[in-house]
């Protein structure tokens, strides 16, 4: 085995998040090429044998999609990375995993659209589809990266998220983060926080595999594992059965959502800068967070009292960051590479507290520091 | 106690609420007698089975058997069943499906399953119809025949679903009816005892959509016509091509040796481990 304790690394965006999976436990990936994630697939056909694990290339990205929740059930931690075509093929089988509560990581390195529209080029905009995409109600977790080492980091939290929820997690970067090489510290001592799934512990014929639990997150047995138990996509029971009884119906997907919703100060995670005094908010994530940070600086160089909320968690939307920012501040900024998917949740926060500007940028060209500040200047 | 009651004791689930959703008289209940006949000769332990399902009539199957069973989405079947495998090869995965699911909305999956040689059974239930949705025409549904959405006659060719099979690669075919039980039995028993992607047909009748609507008869008249128009593979080879017209080719049609997916990755896995290829 090489050597890896301590190492300064040039990586891409893709590269890290290659490096986060497997870090925190990957152990299988399906997957479909596509343009600006192939370099996740490459790698991980390289990587995944040499540790055991599988890598398999898919007909297609349902197929992907269809394949890691199969080998999340047998006990593999499971991922996929796509784009937006790609993204827009596996909705069916995402909320396959989200009913029947199978812990898996989507990667999306989002390019523009609709349809092939961009391929090697940045967007945002599967902002609301990563939200809404599949049908039904559902709860979901959503979580972005703006730098390298992010990647890294994020894509660890998605699989303990996913593992700990039993709910897929979906890692949304954009082609920018993915394509961009940044020095980063690899190291194999460094601590860091690994989460499993619980399985049970009762013998199995008392296991229950849909039961309400506090947490609202059921033990998970892995199949084959003596806890012989029905998965469908079909709404059911606590045994997994499928139901039609409303008296069911309701109450399991009520704990789908609450299993998410009492836990947000575990999944919500978001970076404050220089918003104590701030009178203006940039709210910005992915690559347009990093341009969002040198317009703050500049802005106050020039003496405007501008802060920055950058959003790691997209969704469940962090309606807590924003009412923390909205304390001093009266105007907001939110800057987007799409039509304006998050200026809208930012708008339904803000409750006309502050006045709320977009800057939306469409062109599949980054948003630069120096727009932002144009924009900053204009509503200041 | 009877042989077929301590099968059902064995196999069906006790906690799962019958009756079933199939209608009276249909043919997945000897498919799934068939299913756990062969299981229980070659002696697996339950919880090494993975029984796996897509959408339609078939798919509500897995729900009654005590085995890890996995009912996915429509058309979807195999490639969970290839997740669950290459996961945990030790596993024996079984993928139930029907006609619809594997060679309409499934049939990419199914022809890549095949040539990939993934270490899977695929049992596929061929009633010519989709059941479930009220009987609409399938890829299976003959020329000329009506259905819901045919019903000025399909004039559609039809797949035939085991040369489909073969063609894409697959090292054991067989097919059977729900007629000839006791070659299913041995079919599915050779399917499961393969190693690579082995697939069995059955044709069934659904007189329910296909057989009312097409004034095929009752039941049991629609599987005097399986009997009828049935022909072993050993008794076709003798046969003229004129009279082989209207029949069905029953039997095991494909039995071949190919590596193995998950054979051929663990030395993929060697290779990586050694750092060949690089």
């Amino acid at each position: 085995m090489k050597k890896r304790n301590l190492k300064e690394v040039l990586l891409q965006g893709n590269e890290a998040v290659v490096e986060g999976a497997l870090r925190a436990g990957c152990r299988f990936f399906a997957g479909y090429p596509i343009t600006p994630a192939t370099e996740i697939s490459e790698l991980l056909s390289v990587r995944l044998p040499q540790v055991d694990g599988t890598f398999i290339q898919m007909e297609d990205e349902i197929a992907s999609m269809g394949a890691v929740i199969g080998a999340s059930l047998a006990g593999a931690k499971s991922m996929t990375a796509t784009s937006g075509p790609g993204f827009s093929l596996m909705q069916e089988n995402l909320g396959f995993a989200v009913i029947a509560e199978v812990p898996c990581v989507i990667v999306n390195v989002m390019r523009g659209g609709p349809s092939t529209g961009l391929p090697t080029f940045p967007s945002q905009s599967d902002v609301m589809q990563a939200r809404w995409g599949t049908h039904g109600d559902h709860p979901i977790i959503v979580l972005s990266a703006s730098t390298v080492r992010e990647c890294y980091d994020i894509t660890i939290k998605a699989f303990n998220l996913s593992e700990k929820f039993r709910n897929p997690v979906i890692v949304l970067i954009d082609e920018v983060v993915a394509h961009m090489r940044e020095k980063m510290v690899l190291s194999d001592r460094e601590e860091v926080e690994i989460f499993d799934r619980i399985k049970p512990t009762v013998p199995p014929e008392w296991y229950i595999p849909y039961e309400d639990t506090p947490r609202g997150v059921p033990a998970m047995a892995n199949f084959g594992e003596g806890y012989r138990y029905h998965v469908t996509g079909l709404t059911h029971d606590i045994r997994g059965f499928p139901t039609s009884r409303p008296d069911e119906i309701g109450p399991f997907i009520a704990r789908l959502f609450r299993k998410i919703d009492q836990h947000f100060s575990e999944i919500q995670m978001a970076e404050y800068f220089q918003i104590e005094d701030a009178e203006m908010t940039i709210i910005a994530y992915g690559c347009v967070a990093r341009s969002a940070k040198r317009a703050v600086q500049e802005a106050r160089e020039k003496g405007i009292k501008v802060g920055l909320l950058k959003l790691t968690t997209l969704w469940p939307f962090m309606r807590s960051a924003v009412e923390k920012v909205l304390q001093t501040s009266r105007v907001l900024i939110v800057p987007e590479m799409n039509m304006g998917q998050i200026s809208r949740e930012v708008k339904r926060v803000n409750r006309d507290i502050a006045k709320v500007f977009t800057l939306n940028k469409v062109d599949g060209t980054i948003i630069t520091p120096q727009e932002i500040l144009n924009r900053i200047m204009e509503v200041s | 106690m009877s042989e077929i009651t301590k099968l059902i004791h064995k196999y069906l689930r006790h906690d799962k609420k019958f009756p079933h959703v199939w209608c009276p008289g249909c043919g997945i209940g000897i498919m799934l007698g068939a299913l756990i006949r062969a299981i229980d000769r070659i002696g697996y332990e339950k919880d090494e089975i993975v029984l796996v399902s897509g959408i339609g009539c078939s798919g509500r199957l897995p729900v009654y058997v005590d085995f890890n069973t996995l009912h996915t989405t429509h058309g979807r079947a195999l490639v969970f069943a290839t997740g669950v495998k290459l996961a945990k090869p030790s596993l024996k995965v079984i993928v139930i499906m029907g006609d619809g699911d594997a060679v309409a909305i499934g049939g990419n999956h199914f022809i890549h399953a095949a040539r990939r040689n993934i270490d899977l059974t695929a049992i596929i239930l061929n009633n010519s119809i989709y059941g479930m949705t009220g009987g609409q025409y399938s890829p299976t549904t003959p020329y000329g025949m009506r259905s819901t959405t045919t019903v000025y006659s399909n004039i559609e060719q039809d797949f035939k679903i085991s040369e489909l099979a073969v063609t894409a690669g697959a090292v054991f075919v067989g097919r059977g009816t729900v007629y000839h039980a006791k070659l299913l039995d041995s079919l599915m028993e050779k399917a499961f005892l393969k190693k690579g992607f082995s697939v069995v047909e059955v044709i069934a009748h659904c007189h329910t959509q296909y057989g009312r609507q097409n004034r095929l008869g009752t039941a049991v008249e629609m599987m005097e016509w399986q009997r009828d128009h049935a022909v072993p593979v050993e008794k076709a080879l003798k046969m003229k091509s004129e009279e082989f017209k209207d029949k069905i080719l029953i039997g095991v049609l494909v039995d071949k040796e190919l590596p193995v997916y998950q054979d051929e990755y663990e030395k993929v896995r060697e290779r990586a481990k050694s750092g060949a290829g690089r």
